[in-house]
């Protein structure tokens, strides 16, 4: 039984700052890290839920399990290289990734909006079977709900995913020291413009392809070629900015990254300069960073390379004991800014 | 990528700040235009390139951040509204009002759409016959063409459920106003390259003249505002108050002369409220008298609104030059991003957002000059 006094739970946020939810909370940026800060960890008050992870590790018998969440509202539900779907099977894979794991298990819970065709729903369907296919993860239970028109979006999954830990040290921001590198797996900001092209009906000469891919195996390598991973992130909502803040923040310690050193494909970069937006906020859905030491930078980069999606691996940084909890970089012109979390979502500019 | 890289490069950057640094031989202060120069600027670090002597100063070429309190507070009354669907740019999403922000708005059920072009929202009106749609026309000389065809192309049309809320700004009045106030420290100016592109430069002549002020049509990329400072240092040094292009590329002296006619056709000249700073004689656009029933003050009636700004945000004295970001009290303190005083800590363009985002982990930039 709890004491009466577990059950007063006042709200922590002021109300006076945001008396409604607005679309910055969920946007990754600092509104997000407020609404976790002031009013969901203090709600929960779990050691687990503090390490602020991708997901949370913890030991069954002589097991140590990693077990994750996520939610996908994606809008559209299809969009040039994947949908719905296969962001709900490789978000949750991808997320297992980060904690070290060799994901098993997935959960679905499906959230159906009245009127929605059948024909999208089996496509839906489909594309999460193959992508759980691809990324080696089973599909064992789950869920169904429908709410009336007007309600949802069509569709909103729910996935939850367990996965093995094989590796014996912790991966987390924590681990970090100064003198590592940061190892980024591939060029940066393909989905983000997908789907803001497919959102908005904007075209370019050539079609841009989200990188949504599975991430397990391209970690597994990793993990397995002997060498010391101290952390992993893969760099989705708020992109390779925001997470290189969050881990800068969590380990007290500077990233100072190279903005020539960051891949950004040409087409992606100039959709960029026309709509106002900076590649490294953009969202990815099959890129990750690994922090490592320098002593074995050149084994971790070669094992990322061998394999798919991170053939592309490059060296963009490296951890330094100050200014703690900043990231720099180094523009292309020589001189240092800093790299600041954005408030919410990026936002078109006008002229 | 082409017409983007050659402008980002490094020897090239480094070549013209030698450049600048060997025409310097006295103090100068020279202000920027544009808002999106100032993040080039900030982005870029391209003030730690340049001589101890050179000061830069941030103007007033912000379209969100001029855009005055009642206008805000106009939008999110009409957006509020449940028979209108509320189209804007972006930016202006996050601008504070005197009670809320669009996005609250937003937030509580307002049907806000973000567009890239006022063209869009008229096909959104014929979309939604049942609606009123209207659109948030800010913004300086750039964007005055496309709300003119906005609005010219609803005529043509005969909708009966668009118009347009207009809080159009030009940019030679707010140079005009810089110059002509005692505390003017600003001794050259790199105009604002893509106003150019429309209007020309024709009519920054007299000012230059008047005020014996250099004034360089400038870009936006590093090495356009690197050149654009060198022009206009060697013609500080050498006592030359003329009107230059850098931004050839792309300006040409005459303008966007279909551009300008339409403009002329839709629009006339009135006295503009600019945020922080005041109202400044024929400084804005208004709807003409032929496309007033496209004029949503109009249609909703708001014309009584008024508001009071926050008497601590110095947003004024920050475009007119004469204070920097971080010398206000409540930078980064009671005005984040997040929680902003004014408009500039939320726009893409706007001066306090490039400091906070770009400048807060070193030494602020040199000081203003007393």
């Amino acid at each position: 039984m709890s004491s009466p006094k577990d059950f007063v739970l006042s709200c922590p946020l002021p109300l006076t700052d945001y008396p409604t939810v607005t679309l910055a909370h969920g946007g990754g940026g600092k509104l997000t890290h407020q609404l976790l800060e002031k009013m969901i960890l203090p709600a929960f008050q779990s050691p687990l839920l503090e390490t602020r992870h991708d997901g949370a590790v913890f030991g069954i018998g002589e097991s140590r399990l990693a077990f994750t969440t996520d939610s996908y509202v994606v809008s559209p539900l299809f969009f040039p290289g994947g949908d719905i779907g296969t962001l709900a099977i490789n978000g949750t894979v991808n997320d297992l990734a980060m904690c070290g794991a060799r994901p098993l298990y997935l959960s679905c819970g499906l959230i159906l909006e009245e009127g929605l065709p059948m024909d999208t729903l089996w496509r839906v369907v489909k594309s999460l079977k193959s992508a759980a296919d691809a990324a080696r993860v089973q599909l064992v239970t789950g869920d169904t709900k429908v709410v009336d028109k007007g309600k949802g979006d069509g569709v909103f999954i729910n996935t939850a995913g367990i996965g093995l830990i094989d590796y014996g040290q912790p991966i987390s921001p924590a681990s970090v020291r100064a003198g590592d590198v940061v190892l980024l797996s591939g060029d940066i900001g393909r989905h983000g413009i997908a789907i803001m092209a497919s959102r908005e009906g904007l075209e370019f000469e050539t079609q841009i392809d989200s990188d949504c891919a599975p991430l397990a195996s391209a970690v597994q390598k990793l993990l397995a070629s002997g060498v010391e991973v101290h952390c992993l992130r893969d760099l989705t909502r708020g992109g390779l900015g925001t997470t290189l803040i969050e881990i800068a923040e969590s380990a007290r310690l500077h990233i100072g990254i190279e903005e020539t050193a960051i891949p950004v494909r040409e087409d992606v970069a100039a959709a960029c300069e026309v709509l106002g937006f900076d590649p490294l906020y953009l969202a990815n859905e099959g890129r990750f960073i690994a922090i490592v030491p320098q002593k074995d930078a050149e084994r971790a980069l070669a094992a990322m390379r061998s394999e798919e999606p991170a053939t592309g691996t490059v060296r963009i940084g490296r951890v330094t004991d100050s200014p703690s909890g900043m990231v720099t970089m180094k523009s292309r012109i020589g001189t240092s800014r800093i790299v600041d979390m954005l408030s919410g979502e990026q936002l078109p500019r006008i002229c | 990528m082409k017409f983007v890289s050659e402008y980002r490069d490094a020897a090239a950057c480094a070549g013209y700040a030698k450049t600048i640094a060997r025409l310097t031989t006295r103090p100068w202060t020279i202000m920027e235009i544009c808002g999106g120069q100032t993040h080039s600027i900030v982005k870029f670090g391209l003030d730690e390139l340049l001589p101890p002597q050179l000061t830069l100063v941030h103007g007033p070429g912000c379209p969100v951040c001029v855009t005055p309190l009642e206008l805000i507070d106009k939008a999110v009354a009409i957006a509020s509204r449940p028979d209108v669907i509320f189209c804007s740019f972006g930016d202006m999403l996050r601008v504070p009002g005197s009670d809320c922000d669009l996005f609250s708005v937003k937030a509580r059920g307002g049907d806000i759409r973000i567009l890239y072009s006022p063209l869009d929202a008229l096909r959104i009106a014929r979309e939604n016959p049942l609606k009123q749609v209207v659109f948030f026309a800010v913004g300086f000389e750039t964007t005055a063409p496309a709300h003119a065809m906005a609005a010219f192309q609803a005529k043509q049309l005969g909708l009966k459920n668009f118009s347009l809320l207009v809080s159009h700004v030009l940019v030679p009045p707010a140079m005009d106003a810089i110059l002509s106030s005692p505390d003017c420290r600003v001794q050259g100016f790199l105009a604002a390259g893509h106003v150019c592109a429309v209007m020309g430069f024709e009519e920054y002549l007299p000012l230059a003249a008047m005020y014996r002020v250099p004034i360089i049509v400038t870009g936006f990329e590093p090495l356009d505002i690197l050149q654009g400072i060198a022009m206009c240092v060697a013609q500080l040094e050498q006592g030359r108050h003329e009107v230059e292009n850098q931004y050839t590329r792309t300006v040409q002296t005459q303008g966007n002369l279909p551009a300008q006619e339409l403009m002329k056709n839709v629009f006339r000249v009135v006295d503009r409220k600019w945020r922080g700073v005041g109202s400044i004689p024929a400084s804005g656009l208004g709807l003409r008298s032929e496309y007033a029933e496209f004029d949503a003050e109009l249609r909703f009636d708001l014309s009584a609104y008024t508001a009071e700004e926050n008497s601590v945000c110095i947003s004024g004295l920050i475009m007119q030059g004469l204070k920097k970001p971080h010398e206000c009290p409540a930078f980064a303190t009671a005005c984040t991003p997040e929680k902003p005083l004014g408009a500039p800590m939320v726009s893409s363009e706007g001066a306090c957002a490039a400091y906070f985002r770009y400048r807060r982990h070193d030494t602020p930039a040199p000081a203003m000059k007393a």
